[in-house]
């Protein structure tokens, strides 16, 4: 039988695959695939210690968490859609005018 | 130690993380991330959690990974493969994550946390109507903002994607002006 800290060790090593995705990868359709890795590994540890206390109250905020991650997916890919429109490219290096 | 559907399922989800980021077609790497959120419903089937498991599968795999195939789509296929990235960023963004996850794991098998096992087999998993009731009583104002910011959400989505370029002529017909687009 699997431990809670076997389930918290996976979540970690996702938060680490998200965070090389951030930093490495250039195409913002890759960065949002990151940010979603990054927001399961928390939904991920969030169960875990749910079923460990036990108690209800964690797996009721994964559910909020998964419901803002799929608002959020939206209005990122619709900023992917228009930045596209604009400078023909989803290379983020390529959005000039948005340096400040 | 951990048996082996947990070791698979581990795999399953990593390797298809691993593969969502360095597959060269973008369209396979959503299916990749949606491989990969079957395998995090897989843990929560694991941890006695099928109600969070099936949410799992109908929002992640059913909408968030569609909807990043259809914008995949929407892209022109030449500014997917344009991978820029040069040889001392990634080696730098490899020892980065290596860094991340050695430490991160050091921390937890130093930590209280490790000692903590057994607990899963001895008590009672978690009804599901214990979830659906705290929902709808101590959590019924969180659950109304967040359907409130959901439809918000994608209102603002559909705003965003609106072309402003695609004027409605007076008999009903649609005219592409000549503008900073296209």
């Amino acid at each position: 039988m699997a431990e809670l800290i076997d389930f918290i060790i996976i979540s970690g090593i996702l938060v680490a695959v998200g965070i090389y995705g951030l930093v490495v990868k250039r195409n913002a359709i890759r960065m949002l695939i990151s940010i979603e890795i990054i927001a399961n590994a928390a939904n991920l540890s969030l169960v875990a210690f749910s079923r460990n206390l036990p108690n209800a109250q964690g797996q009721v905020f994964a559910l909020f968490s998964i419901a803002i991650a799929a608002a959020e997916v939206a209005v990122g890919l619709g900023l992917i859609i228009v930045a596209y429109r604009l400078y023909k490219e989803i290379d983020v290096a390529e959005f000039r005018s948005m340096r400040g | 130690m951990a048996d082996p559907v947990f070791i698979g399922v581990a795999v399953l989800t990593v390797g298809a993380a691993i593969v969502a980021l360095e597959t060269r077609e973008l369209i396979y790497g959503a299916i990749a991330l949606a491989v990969s959120m079957l395998g995090i419903a897989g843990f929560f089937l694991l941890l006695d959690a099928p109600f969070v498991a099936m949410f799992q599968i109908a929002v992640y795999v059913g909408a968030v990974a569609v909807l990043i195939i259809f914008a995949v789509m929407l892209v022109r296929t030449q500014a997917l493969f344009t991978t820029k990235e040069d040889k001392k960023r990634k080696g730098a963004g490899i020892a980065l994550m290596l860094i991340i996850m050695i430490s991160l794991g050091a921390l937890l098998l130093a930590s209280g946390l490790n000692g903590q096992f057994g607990n899963f087999n001895d008590s009672e998993a978690i009804d599901f109507r214990e979830i659906g009731q705290q929902m709808l009583t101590y959590y019924s104002p969180t659950l109304i903002i967040m359907a409130l910011t959901l439809a918000g959400s994608v209102i603002a989505a559909l705003a965003l994607a609106r072309r402003e370029d695609i004027t409605t002529t007076s008999d009903g017909g649609e005219e592409q002006q000549h503008g900073r687009t296209d």
